[in-house]
């Protein structure tokens, strides 16, 4: 075996290649850096700048002509802070009916000894490849009466079939079988079992179906802008949408002094808006990271 | 004695749902959401081939047949639809192995406390949300005062207008998503590498290999049931491009490059209230998608062994 692979693998002449390679490798993750963090390092140091500043292309290392205009100009736009509010109580909310709903179903279907759980795991798949589609489930919420409610940002949707699989894999490989026989020689039920003993050792998997319905709570805009209609309810992301996206086709409309400053402060908005929104969901990331690696490896093994 | 024998096994059947009910509870209300809300959806796909109107419901509407996919086969926006989802899908597709050569080369990082930092800064754009990516894009490509504005200018160009370029859509759409994902979507690539077992690479060491060859004969071999399975879900999904980011990049300047199925679907549907012509070109994109999945998934399991079920 040693001698084929010899022949396989001839020696290489010292570690020069090496270490050509090994720089080669730091230049690349270097170059890599710079173009991940430089985009959004712009965007902060834009949103700290005079906008004329940043027009003119004057703004790439640090702020020029400092300011807090753009955050002073956030506290004026009410609705930016109904959003925030409202996306806080849809993240949380949203999260804990999710969990709580997919957790349980991955559980149930971890066991082996459950009586069709075939037929039951199919059920869940196949909603993975085939839907009703926009319209159909448009029609149902309305069915419902879950349109334009609070409910339907948390409720209908809640289920997530591939946050089931890697959870069901999860408890499958890592929660020992022969707990569970202690557990009912002992009389204890299915329901306190998975409360009082699969759930405390689950703490890895928790953690990444948490980060990631919450972020999905979080970052989305789709079922608010086909199932929401009262401003008073819109998300966040919604309220982005208009300033950002929206808003930004029609401006460069318009002459005169009074529009020049609402486009100044219109510009400098884009800025600050973009960090308040999307600094917390990047700083919950590292917190749960340790738990991350753990619950993905095991949810990737076989998934 | 024969007619108790469907009764007995019902009974034994029973007695094992009895024993463990509070399983049954615990599926209970993912089984009743998926029903209501993704299940009786599924039946109201029936207006695909109806005259539906909303005052006769469902089942009260008359039937239409097939003029509604018969609409769409014939009308302009087929052609423009189909072409630009699958130019988008299949130019998504060809950049598949990015994650795959990130994840090998973030696994020849020695330094592990830089490779940490690197998967750290390299995750975080895969949180920004799509509203934000696209409003970003757009500020950091204006050809008059974006980033790339000002890029152009310093060698006295004129930039071209990027975000409202019908042909460049697809080349903006499916590398700003390299860059906010690439990062993310190698984390399932480097989790499948840790799992080498160190031995080899000691005993690849030993008989000389160097790191390409360790590369090439230990870590790919390692990658590719992964990258198998994923690739087959990617073909379920080749008709699927995602609405939520083409429909906010969408402008009057690009819509001929940039109207995909999903978008089209919703414009017909939502905002001009054609429900039945919606859903029949809604069903048409899932049944191709669904019918690609079970061909790729059959093929592979032909030729590698490997399928999802």
């Amino acid at each position: 075996m040693a001698a084929t692979a010899k022949q396989a693998w001839p020696t290489r002449k010292g570690s020069t290649s090496d270490k050509i390679t090994e720089v080669l490798l730091y230049v690349w993750a270097a170059i890599t850096l710079i173009v991940v963090l430089y985009p959004i390092y712009f965007i902060v140091i834009a949103s700290f700048s005079d906008p004329a500043a940043v027009g003119n292309g004057q703004v790439w290392l640090y702020p020029k002509g400092f300011t807090f205009d753009g955050y002073l100009e956030l506290l004026k736009h009410a609705n930016i802070w109904i959003g925030y509010r409202n996306t806080i109580l849809y993240t949380v909310v949203g999260t804990a009916i999710g969990l709580a709903v997919n957790l349980s179903a991955a559980y149930a279907l971890s066991r082996k000894d459950l009586f069709g759980r075939k037929a039951l795991t199919l059920f869940f798949i196949f909603t993975m490849f085939f839907n009703g589609g926009l319209i159909p489930t448009f029609l149902t919420i309305r069915d419902f009466h879950l349109y334009d409610t609070f409910l339907v940002m948390v409720l209908p949707f809640a289920v997530g079939v591939f946050d089931i699989i890697v959870a069901r894999t999860f408890f499958q490989t890592s929660i020992p079988g022969d707990l569970w026989e202690a557990a009912q020689i002992d009389g204890c039920g299915n329901l306190r079992y998975y409360v009082g003993v699969v759930l405390p050792l689950s703490k890895a998997v928790v953690a990444v179906l948490a980060l990631w319905i919450a972020v999905g709570h979080w970052n989305s805009y789709f079922n608010a802008l086909i199932y929401l209609q009262n401003k008073n309810l819109y998300p966040l992301q919604l309220v982005l949408r208009d300033i950002l996206i929206t808003n930004q086709m029609q401006s460069g409309m318009g002459t005169g002094e009074a529009a020049q400053i609402a486009m100044r402060l219109a510009n400098m908005l884009r800025y600050s808006v973009i960090v308040v929104s999307t600094i917390p969901i990047m700083c919950f990331y590292p917190l749960v990271q340790k738990y991350f690696n753990q619950g993905v490896m095991i949810g990737a093994v076989k998934s | 004695m024969r007619a108790s024998q469907p009764n007995m096994s019902l009974q034994r059947a029973l007695a094992r749902i009895g024993r463990n009910w509070g399983l049954y509870l615990l599926l209970l209300p993912a089984v009743t959401l998926l029903i209501c809300f993704t299940y009786k959806p599924m039946y109201g796909v029936v207006i695909a081939f109806k005259d539906f109107s909303p005052a006769l419901g469902i089942s009260g509407s008359p039937w239409a047949g097939l003029k509604y996919f018969e609409k769409y086969f014939h009308s302009y926006q087929f052609a423009v639809t189909i072409k630009n989802t699958l130019v988008i899908s299949l130019y998504s597709f060809v950049l598949f192995p990015i994650p795959i050569i990130f994840a090998l080369l973030v696994n020849q990082m020695r330094q592990n406390y830089f490779k940490r930092v690197f998967q750290t800064v390299t995750y975080m754009p895969h949180f920004i949300s799509t509203v934000v990516m696209v409003g970003l894009m757009m500020i950091l490509l204006s050809p008059g005062n974006g980033l790339i504005g000002h890029l152009y200018g310093l060698f006295g160009a004129e930039a071209p207008n990027v975000m409202g370029s019908a042909g460049l859509f697809s080349s903006v759409y499916v590398w700003s998503d390299v860059w906010q994902h690439t990062g993310w979507d190698s984390i399932i690539y480097i989790a499948a590498l840790s799992a080498v077992d160190p031995s080899l690479y000691e005993a690849a060491t030993v008989d000389g290999a160097s790191r390409w060859q360790k590369i090439r004969y230990i870590d790919i071999p390692m990658l590719i049931p992964t990258a198998i399975t994923l690739l087959i879900l990617r073909v379920g999904g080749l008709l699927g491009v995602g609405f939520e980011k083409a429909y906010l990049m969408q402008n009057n300047l690009n819509i001929s490059g940039s109207e995909v199925i999903s978008t089209y679907v919703y414009k017909i549907g939502l905002l001009s209230a054609q429900y039945s012509f919606s859903s029949a070109i809604n069903l048409f994109n899932t049944i191709i998608n669904f019918v690609l999945l079970i061909l790729v998934n059959w093929v592979s399991r032909r030729y590698s062994g490997q399928s999802l079920w």
